[in-house]
């Protein structure tokens, strides 16, 4: 085999195409473009919701229209035009289906395509899947097993018919209608998403999944997630996204809420990997994400993400330590190519007294591509003991691309122990060499090295994400390597 | 009037009061427009994110203090580093004290910037390097607007000064509230080799407020060594802004001792226009009351095999606030830099606060880039140790601290200044370190 550079490796990545580009041509109900009082009226009426979360759509409406969009990030693009957007699309065929047999079969050849059949998931992998095909949940599977442990598990508008009290307590108590721009716009125009509540001390016995697709032209997709964790619950949320090639950028603005009661642990990991545009930077989606999770006393929240897709990347999953001995974690690993932009990161917000927070995060950069880890530490002056380490470690494929750290660290109390490092190198030719002594060529090489720069945050996946999260470093990085 | 509208009024008569040429003169009227433009920067910049300067600007600052009582030397002996032989140029209340200083033109140029901004022989040097390398934001451009006065160094080739050349402006406090506007050039040439010592001291309890622009050029394999000493009384405030165009080979350094002072922020920012240059960005900064120390510094990689470094060390009692925000820029032609940057923090009190953002911005791949980041306390286990060999409490913090902002201490080149930090600093501490350096 002749020598295998890195110059040939940036040439592959220019070259590769997005495998899961395609488009399933599924008869969609899609709501006229623009945004007015009148759409948010009719997507809640749309919905059958009750009275009271139609009102508060309409209130983060007014708030979202005195806003302004927030230009802070360190990335660059064509702004959205929200009133060309359609706030709402479900596909046709309605409603609700008793067994997988009678979903659209166009759908569930796309999801063979993604390799998530349902039937095998079911069977194989023991992971209830609450399948979310622009914006609606068309399949919820393992509900029945979750039921008898009082676990539930569904979409979000089925929560707000069926479960009012729970969703009328907790949503927008972590990520308030006024938080940001797009957590307003979301909470006005969200669609569905999936909501999940595990009651006092039980432990999940299986990951819950969801996943998420972009699929009707022209339809911003406003997913809304709340997940409680009762007292002394356990969790594990996987969250896995794909989506078709299209030419226009797609607006992705989600909100989720994690709520960790006393003693209740939380797990959250995502694998991203929506539309990046194309070699030329043309097309993608844009992807502005309000995650947060809340940790009362002893509780702990996790949260794991591998982001490989999107043009623009705009996503900071949160966690506020209210509760003394609370614990929070970031895993992150942010691949950029071509010509996408990332400005990612997390916020520890240490409130109560002997909090700690681990932040890992891995940039890896090639192409023209800009990869920005953005992190927030604050130690409030009554959270006593408090403890951080946060490590972000960027690699640089190429000199077109760019990494960016802006870490924040506010320290307000005098026993605060804060640690943050950071690093950027490339592939080190000694490492190469190395690798090529012993026999293994430059191909491997660079897989290895990867492989093994990411691995602290590819561990904390579990099993079933571990696999597909490789293949997705491979697909959006390593081109055929390895 | 609020202080900016009194700024931009008085420009006028101000322009018309001092003789310059026509460059100069075109200069600083761009200059005020910017400032007008954008006005003081507030809390919603994001470069001054963690500092306000509502509490400094709300005085009625007299902007041209009337001429200045004569100072005695040996009232004012303390505030230099008297110990050695050295030029001096010295100001009050912004205007230069002859009696007090000792500049010269016997080979180099140790004189001022109004001498300096009026003679024909230096209007090559103005032309070529005044206001060059300041940054057009808003407070330099004030600075830049108002410029009459300040230390004008200039250093032919290969020229080795033989003593540090000190540079020091004292505030009398005749007038109520003072607002001082140095601004200083300095200019070494190739292969010269110069040290400098700065420092701004307020004599009364008056406010004063000094916005200070310093323009340093090192040329090739020049080597500048830069000490600021800011140990200023409560009602002083300080915003000093250094810009340093470094050309390939040359070494420079500066070192930002902060133990005084209301509010100092220190924009201190590096280019290096050049190969193979050297920067060394070292501070100690210890603090209590209210006191409000900022660092705001940058580097900035142009050009390939370059090295930066950068430590800065804060110490923070009371109600005190500390920022770091380092920033490190290595542009895609730099390969091979190497950039290190440290900030290591200890909070003594429970109501003093750090910021700290130390951000890198890369775009060129073979590089190496560190920065680290730390908030603790003092070593419990290291504090036994000395405490059960009979040290009393106090003195082993200080002990503690000391060590602690040691290695910062260690790349000063004047064994007097060295001398004069570590006695400061067991002052500030409170302790008598029983040791000499």
């Amino acid at each position: 085999m002749s020598k295998y550079t890195e110059d040939d490796l940036r040439e592959e990545l220019k070259t590769k195409e997005y495998e899961y580009g395609f488009y399933t041509d599924i008869e969609s109900e899609t709501f006229p473009v623009g945004l007015n009082e009148d759409i948010v009226r009719a997507i809640s009426l749309k919905k059958e919701e009750p009275e009271w979360m139609t009102e508060w759509r309409i209130e983060a409406f007014r708030i979202w229209q005195g806003m302004t969009e927030p230009e802070w990030a360190n990335v660059r693009y064509e702004k959205p035009d929200f009133q060309a957007i359609s706030y709402y699309s479900a596909p046709n065929k309605k409603p609700k289906y008793d067994s997988i047999d009678e979903v659209d079969p166009e759908l569930l050849a796309t999801f063979a395509k993604l390799g998530i059949s349902l039937d095998e998931q079911k069977k194989l992998a023991g992971v209830a899947m609450d399948v979310v095909v622009d914006s609606v949940s068309v399949a919820t599977t393992f509900k029945k097993t979750l039921a008898e442990q009082g676990i539930i598990f569904c979409s979000i508008s089925e929560a707000i018919k069926e479960h009012p009290e729970l969703v009328k307590k907790y949503i927008g108590t972590v990520v308030p209608k006024t938080d940001n721009f797009y957590a307003a716009l979301n909470s006005a125009v969200f669609s569905d998403g999936s909501f999940c509540y595990i009651p006092k001390g039980v432990r999940c016995p299986m990951e819950l999944s969801t996943y998420f697709r972009i699929n009707q032209a022209g339809t911003g997709q406003f997913e809304r997630t709340l997940v409680i964790a009762d007292q002394g619950s356990y969790v594990s949320y996987l969250e896995g996204c794909t989506a078709p090639s299209r030419d226009e950028n797609q607006l992705h603005a989600a909100v989720v809420e994690l709520i960790a009661l006393d003693n209740a642990e939380i797990k959250y990991s995502t694998v991203q990997n929506w539309f990046p545009g194309n070699a030329e930077g043309k097309g993608g989606v844009y992807n502005f994400v309000t995650k947060r999770g809340l940790c009362e006393t002893n509780a702990k929240i996790s949260w794991t993400q591998v982001e490989t897709g999107s043009a623009v990347t705009w996503k900071y999953p949160s966690c506020v330590l209210k509760g003394d001995n609370s614990v929070g974690e970031f895993y992150s690993i942010a691949v950029t190519n071509n010509y996408q932009q990332a400005d990612t990161g997390t916020k520890m917000i240490h409130l109560g007294k002997n909090t700690k927070s681990t932040i890992i995060s891995k940039g890896i950069s090639a192409g023209k591509s800009q990869n920005s880890y953005r992190g927030l530490v604050q130690i409030a002056s009554r959270a006593e003991n408090a403890r951080n380490f946060s490590q972000c470690d960027s690699l640089l494929m190429g000199n077109e691309c760019g990494a960016h750290t802006f870490p924040y660290i506010e320290a307000k109390n005098k026993t605060a122990q804060i640690e943050h490092e950071a690093t950027t190198s490339k592939i080190g030719e000694d490492q190469i060499f190395y690798c090529n002594q012993r026999g293994i060529d430059t191909e491997k090489a660079i897989a290895l090295i990867v492989n093994g720069f990411s691995k602290e945050v590819l561990n904390k996946l579990p099993m079933e994400f571990a696999v597909e999260a490789q293949k997705l470093l491979e697909i959006s990085l390593e081109g055929s390597v390895g | 009037m609020d202080l900016k509208d009194k700024l931009v009024s008085s420009f006028l008569a101000f322009e018309n009061r001092v003789d310059v040429d026509a460059y100069v003169h075109d200069v600083r009227t761009d200059a005020i427009k910017i400032f007008e433009e954008k006005g003081f920067p507030s809390k919603k910049d994001e470069a001054w994110k963690y500092t306000s300067l509502n509490s400094v600007l709300k005085h009625d600052y007299s902007l041209f203090p009337k001429q200045e009582d004569a100072l005695e030397y040996r009232d004012v002996k303390k505030y230099f580093i008297h110990e050695i032989d050295s030029y001096k140029i010295v100001f009050i209340d912004g205007k230069y004290s002859s009696h007090l200083s000792q500049t010269t033109h016997d080979g180099i140029d140790v004189c001022l910037m109004s001498a300096a901004l009026s003679k024909p022989k230096y209007q090559l040097v103005i032309e070529n390097y005044f206001n060059k390398i300041a940054s057009k934001d808003s407070l330099t451009s004030l600075n830049t607007a108002f410029s009459s006065e300040g230390a004008f160094i200039h250093i032919p080739k290969n020229k080795v000064v033989e003593k540090p050349i000190q540079i020091v402006h004292f505030s009398s406090g005749n007038e109520a509230a003072t607002m001082l506007q140095p601004r200083n050039l300095i200019v070494v040439d190739e292969n010269s080799h110069v040290q400098i010592i700065e420092r701004h001291q307020s004599l009364t309890d008056n406010p004063v407020l000094t916005n200070c622009v310093t323009e340093v050029f090192a040329n090739k394999r020049a080597i500048v060594d830069y000490y600021k000493i800011q140990n200023d009384n409560l009602t002083a405030s300080l915003i000093d802004n250094t810009f340093i165009n470094q050309k390939r080979e040359s070494v420079a350094s500066v070192h930002t001792f902060s133990f005084g002072g209301k509010l100092t922020r220190n924009n201190l920012n590096f280019f290096q226009n050049g190969e193979r240059i050297d920067s060394t960005l070292k501070g100690v900064t210890i603090i209590g009351d209210k006191q409000h120390v900022d660092h705001n510094t940058l580097v900035h990689h142009i050009e390939p095999n370059c090295e930066s470094h950068q430590d800065y060390k804060g110490i923070f009692d009371d109600s005190a606030v500390g920022v770091f925000n380092g920033k490190v820029i290595v542009e895609k032609e730099a390969q091979k830099t190497n950039a290190f940057q440290a900030n290591n923090n200890i909070l003594i009190s429970d109501k003093a606060t750090i910021n700290t953002k130390p951000q890198l911005e890369i775009f060129a791949d073979d590089v190496k880039c560190s920065h680290g980041c730390t908030i603790g306390q003092l070593d419990e286990s290291a504090m036994f140790y000395m405490r059960s060999r009979g040290i009393p409490e106090k003195e082993a913090k200080g002990l503690l601290m000391y060590a602690f902002s040691n290695n910062v201490l260690s790349s000063v080149k004047i064994p007097e200044i060295k001398q004069r930090i570590t006695k400061l600093i067991a002052n500030k501490l409170g302790v008598n370190i029983g040791f000499d350096l």
